[in-house]
């Protein structure tokens, strides 16, 4: 383990830390503005030109409020939730391939924190520890609305992940990977599995909705029904930590769903403009591409946000075990055909 | 009865069709409606620096007008303390002294007049009410304060701007 390789990590992992924590702080920002607009109306504009510092006034709000703990709760995972729910919401860029690897003087560096070649496995075990923060928070609160949200949120993330990595196989029978750098690298130019598995993204997209939480699958944060759900008890940067875990929560799915399905920093064309900007330049173009990509998904996700009504519980199951679970069987199965006869013809 | 509106409407539950139970048909025209709105003028005024412009019956704060000479209308005959249904106008009246021509038309006046802005409803009957077009209701929106006796408006702040000599 050489120095120079440590050190690059390092700086890589700042970096990715870094940038998903601002674009975080800006989706909260984007979500009023896009809510705004959708409603016609103007959204956050006090706060330094458009509103731009909106997300740092917020923050100051947050640190300034007064931090207050729920006499009988349960103090240590009180404390533990809040954190929880930002670590696992944070761990999952690591595998994320952000770009190919660029040159800079001799050395080759990738875009990428690790290529573990289970990457996919890796992001939904992520996914799936994610529910602890909520479930550890609602307990913790000794509420019983928060404890309520807490278990619709267990039961609702569990349904869902069934659905997830259904529809995720039908992709690795396509792929034959579970590296995610190699599923990236195989959708090169416009070969993109959207394309190859229009089905499997919809159910994606679908579930992926309902992992994080976000409108139409709210059901452990609603206001109406649970007054906030999980974090009523919370505060301060408690209750700040929360909400920021749920926004990288989205920009790590976008960034999923953009890399799984929509060819992450590969773009039509690719070929050519690496050929003539070089392999410092090139790379980062692709880089911007798959921003631009999960930038489209996190808008996508506000603005179903504020087209579709809240299910309602039993619907939500419903559509989890009856409709999502057998659609993503038949789309192994009609896959695995399809490739059985490709192969053999 | 023949109804009086053509707004009722029999409301039939069918069970929903395939396509209607997709969802996804539905979800991409509620998407369509919503991105539209997207592009559309935003209805928002920015309030302190953008007015919204009152209409011409606008009633706000009062104002008690001079004639063209700059001397006050107000003769303090009493009708606008009258006829106002809130009672919230009082008057004292006074002589005019020779040496006061040039500040009061008439040869009674108000030396006190005070609206107080809580009680008035901005009816507009003072205005009706006055003989000498004395006050009218075109001010702006009364501002907010804290404490009840900064509502009760003298002369100080009723009277209109003498007129600025040319």
């Amino acid at each position: 383990m050489e120095i120079a390789f440590v050190l690059e990590k390092f700086i890589l992992v700042t970096i990715i830390f870094a940038i998903s924590l601002v674009i975080a702080m800006y989706s909260t920002y984007a979500e009023r503005k896009v809510a705004a607009f959708l409603q016609d109306r103007l959204g956050p504009d006090r706060a330094g030109p458009f509103g731009i510092l909106q997300p740092l006034a917020d923050g100051v709000k947050m640190f300034m409020k007064e931090e207050i703990v729920p006499t009988n709760s349960n103090k240590w995972l009180f404390m533990v939730g809040p954190g929880l729910a930002m670590l696992t919401a944070c761990i999952g860029t690591a595998v994320i391939p952000w770009g190919t690897a660029i040159q800079i003087g001799e050395r080759v560096i990738p875009l990428q924190v690790t290529d573990i070649n289970v990457g996919l496995l890796y992001i939904f075990g992520v996914v799936s520890l994610g529910v602890y923060g909520v479930m550890i928070g609602g307990w913790a609160s000794n509420n019983k609305y928060s404890l309520l949200s807490a278990i619709r949120a267990a039961s609702q993330n569990i349904s869902y992940e069934i659905a997830m990595g259904l529809s995720i196989i039908a992709l690795l029978l396509v792929s034959g990977t579970l590296s995610l750098k190699e599923i990236v690298e195989q959708q090169h130019g416009w070969h993109w599995n959207v394309i190859y598995q229009p089905i499997g993204f919809i159910l994606f997209l679908i579930c992926a909705f309902a992992e994080t939480n976000r409108a139409p699958f709210d059901l452990p944060e609603c206001e109406t029904e649970l007054i906030g759900g999980y974090h009523t008890e919370y505060s301060s940067m408690k209750l700040g930590f929360y909400l920021f875990a749920e926004y990288i929560n989205m920009f790590v799915s976008s960034a999923v769903i953009a890399s799984l399905y929509f060819g992450g920093y590969n773009y039509p064309g690719m070929d050519w403009v690496l050929q003539h900007t070089g392999t410092t330049i090139g790379p980062l173009i692709g880089t911007l591409v798959f921003f631009i990509k999960i930038f489209a998904f996190i808008f996508f996700f506000m603005w179903v946000r504020w087209t579709i009504p809240r299910f309602r519980y039993d619907q939500l199951m419903h559509l989890g075990w009856k409709v999502l679970i057998p659609l993503a069987i038949a789309n192994i199965i009609v896959t695995g055909v399809v490739i059985a006869i490709i192969e053999k013809f | 009865m023949e109804p009086l509106t053509n707004k009722k409407k029999v409301l039939a539950q069918k069970p929903l069709t395939f396509a209607e139970r997709m969802y996804l048909p539905a979800i991409t025209k509620g998407l369509s409606i919503t991105i539209s709105h997207f592009f559309k003028k935003e209805a928002t005024i920015r309030y302190p620096e953008v007015e919204r412009e009152f209409s011409t019956n606008w009633r706000g704060m009062h104002s008690l007008k001079r004639d063209e000479e700059g001397r006050e209308r107000c003769t303090a005959c009493g009708l606008c303390a009258l006829s106002c249904p809130a009672e919230a106008i009082t008057m004292i009246a006074a002589e005019r002294k020779p040496e006061e021509k040039h500040l009061y038309r008439e040869e009674k006046y108000a030396a006190m007049y005070e609206i107080n802005m809580l009680r008035c409803i901005f009816c507009g009957l003072c205005e009706e009410a006055c003989p000498k077009e004395a006050i009218y209701l075109d001010g702006p929106i009364v501002p907010s304060d804290y404490l009840r006796k900064d509502f009760i408006y003298g002369k100080d702040k009723l009277v209109e701007a003498p007129l600025t000599l040319k």
